[in-house]
């Protein structure tokens, strides 16, 4: 039952696995587990962005494709589903509308981005959806009309979705069961239906065929393979992941703009979480995913309070003051990437 | 009656820039035989083999496979209609298992690529398929090893066996024993007997060991700068005197071993 949820994709490492059912237990439960607004849109975040920088490791880390477009389509998905539910009302119906029409242009861009330009060498590809994905974010800051430019859109979503609503009068481990939890369960379990599916597809033979593309397109071509095909609907596919991400998005956080969703910042961002976690795994992206944002979120906190426990002490203080949690945060990285080469996924996984 | 060629190349020329590479190469091969190709560094081998399976695209000429004009079909096209080529140079998946090598191949032949719901685990046919050929070039007991690890024999072997895994109806060898301890080359050389075995297949190789030629070749093809100058016997090829005294050195006996030393040095 399980080998045939994860399509036979083992953790194949005890740490690993330990890691990523913790993962999943505080996703599952963290509306009882950590009660209270921020940890909540925490795990939301978390479960997200698993999605988004999965969809992105299916095409750096599974295909060899670098793109930076990716957030384009982010943003697409979560456009669209803003513009349903403002144009239509807040119903299930516009969610529905909204996500199919995001999903539909982000897929056809990509066909267009990758029928276009797969043909060339690698970096020329890079630079078409650098160039195509500037250009867009160009259009949406000007188009303000249509969609509220830098300031964004917001909107309604459900009432069933929002904190008024309440399912029961019940409590459950005191935390009230209201339209708020019902979202998070919305995009909780939309993101593990997501990433279920993005492992079985990078399992499936069109998965390992990817591989082989990735590793030698030269010669995946000589035995048969068609390899702008395969490479065209690999950006199809992410592309497709990404806005529904970008739609989860949207539902989550009631507003939507370029700041959340098309700057080239979260494009960075993606790449980080896919690198430390591990390219060309699935669950490294899990991983990533996590860790990033527990950092991005809890960093500055935990700053703030090892600062007034150094209190007193010379220099200390000022180098663990809140204000400077960018730089603790690029060294992170920089440390993971220097120790895990290949990730937190890779390194767990060649230790046995 | 005689039956039409399986493969055949009419005037076929490649120019660089002023230079050609390919010149008007006219030959025809017909199923069921083995012909070496042969000629001195730069004579054009490697570069007819790409035109054939369509790796470069010929600036003038025909390529007919059973009589259809593929000339410009691309490489995947060409492999669907029957032509295999192995490389020179080892060109392998480097980060993936000796077995998900050949499998690919198996499930590039089953037209299963665009499956992308099922598990590649669940096509028990297209394993067995892979296993059946890696015991065949006795690679079963290293099916876990990552390519990028094997050793160099190793992956020559493995080489071998996406082709015999591509089963295709002309089968291109470039080289198959570059590189390989002395020890090593009459496995490939065994494994190569095999396929010859075949009397549907039509066997090309490039090779510079002329006892390999020897023994496996029905028909020698020399290439000089391009053009195609020499064509027959293996005996006849090797005794004229235009083929002795400019590719194979002055005496018979001495030329085997020298022109395969001067090539493999020029080759590493």
């Amino acid at each position: 039952m399980i080998n045939t949820l994860l399509s036979g994709d083992r953790p194949n490492s005890r740490m690993l696995a330990l890691l990523l059912i913790a993962i999943g237990l505080c996703l599952a439960f963290a509306p009882f587990l950590f009660p209270g607004t921020k940890p909540l849109d925490t795990a939301a975040r978390i479960c997200i962005f698993i999605v988004l920088v999965a969809s992105y490791d299916l095409l750096l880390g599974y295909t060899g494709i670098v793109s930076f477009a990716h957030t384009m389509f982010f943003g697409i998905g979560a456009y669209g589903v803003a513009l349903a539910l403002g144009s239509l009302g807040a119903s299930f119906l516009a969610i529905l509308v909204g996500v199919l029409a995001g999903t539909a242009l982000s897929c056809a861009l990509a066909l267009a981005i990758g029928l276009f330009s797969l043909r060339v060498k690698a970096i020329f590809f890079a630079m078409v959806t650098l160039a195509v994905a500037s250009a867009f974010a160009v259009l949406v800051s000007q188009l303000s009309s249509i969609t509220g430019g830098e300031d964004g859109l917001t909107y309604r979503i459900p009432r069933e979705l929002t904190p008024a609503f309440r399912l029961t009068d019940l409590r459950i481990f005191d935390v009230r069961i209201d339209g708020r939890l019902l979202a998070y369960y919305l995009i909780f379990f939309s993101a593990l239906v997501l990433f279920l599916v993005m492992l079985r597809i990078v399992n499936s033979p069109f998965g390992t065929t990817l591989k082989a593309v990735r590793d030698n397109a030269f010669r995946a071509e000589a035995i048969g393979y068609r390899v702008v095909r395969y490479r065209t609907t690999a950006t199809v596919l992410s592309a497709a992941m990404a806005s529904l991400a970008g739609a989860l998005l949207a539902i989550w956080i009631r507003y939507t703009g370029p700041a959340t969703t098309l700057s080239m910042e979260i494009m960075i961002d993606i790449l980080l979480m896919v690198v430390i976690g591990g390219m060309g795994t699935m669950y490294g992206a899990v991983i990533g995913a996590s860790l990033f944002i527990l950092a991005q979120t809890y960093l500055q906190s935990l700053m703030a309070s090892a600062e007034t426990a150094t209190r007193g002490l010379p220099l200390l203080p000022d180098l663990v003051a809140p204000e400077r949690w960018l730089l603790w945060l690029g060294t992170l990285f920089i440390l993971s990437v220097y120790f895990f080469p290949d990730g937190i996924v890779g390194r767990l996984r060649n230790r046995g | 009656m005689r039956e039409p060629p399986v493969l055949e190349t009419e005037d076929l020329t490649i120019r660089f820039g002023g230079h050609v590479a390919v010149d008007a190469v006219s030959c025809a091969f017909d199923r069921g035989t083995l012909t070496a190709i042969v000629g001195p560094n730069g004579a054009g081998k490697t570069t007819y083999f790409n035109l054939v399976s369509g790796q470069l695209k010929a600036s003038a000429g025909t390529v007919r496979l059973n009589g259809e004009d593929i000339t410009r079909l691309g490489v995947a096209d060409r492999c669907d209609r029957g032509i295999g080529r192995a490389f020179q140079l080892t060109n392998l998946f480097p980060s993936l298992s000796v077995r998900e090598n050949v499998r690919l191949v198996v499930q590039s032949r089953a037209h299963r690529g665009f499956d992308l719901f099922s598990r590649a685990a669940s096509h028990v046919e297209l394993i067995e398929r892979a296993e059946h050929v890696l015991a065949e070039v006795r690679l079963a007991d290293k099916r876990d090893v990552t390519v990028s690890a094997l050793p160099h024999g190793d992956q020559r072997k493995l080489e071998v066996a996406l082709m015999i895994a591509l089963g295709a109806q002309v089968m291109m060898f470039d080289e198959p024993t570059a590189g390989m301890s002395v020890d090593e080359v009459p496995v490939i050389l065994d494994l190569i007997r095999e396929l010859k075995a075949d009397k549907d297949r039509t066997i090309l190789l490039v090779e510079h060991k002329m006892d390999v030629i020897r023994t496996l070749a029905d028909r020698i093809v020399v290439l000089h700068n391009g053009a195609l100058v020499a064509d027959g016997e293996p005996g006849e090829v090797m005794r004229s005197a235009i083929v002795q005294e400019a590719y194979l050195g002055k005496a018979p006996d001495t030329a085997t071993t020298d022109a395969a030393a001067a090539t493999e040095t020029a080759h590493g």
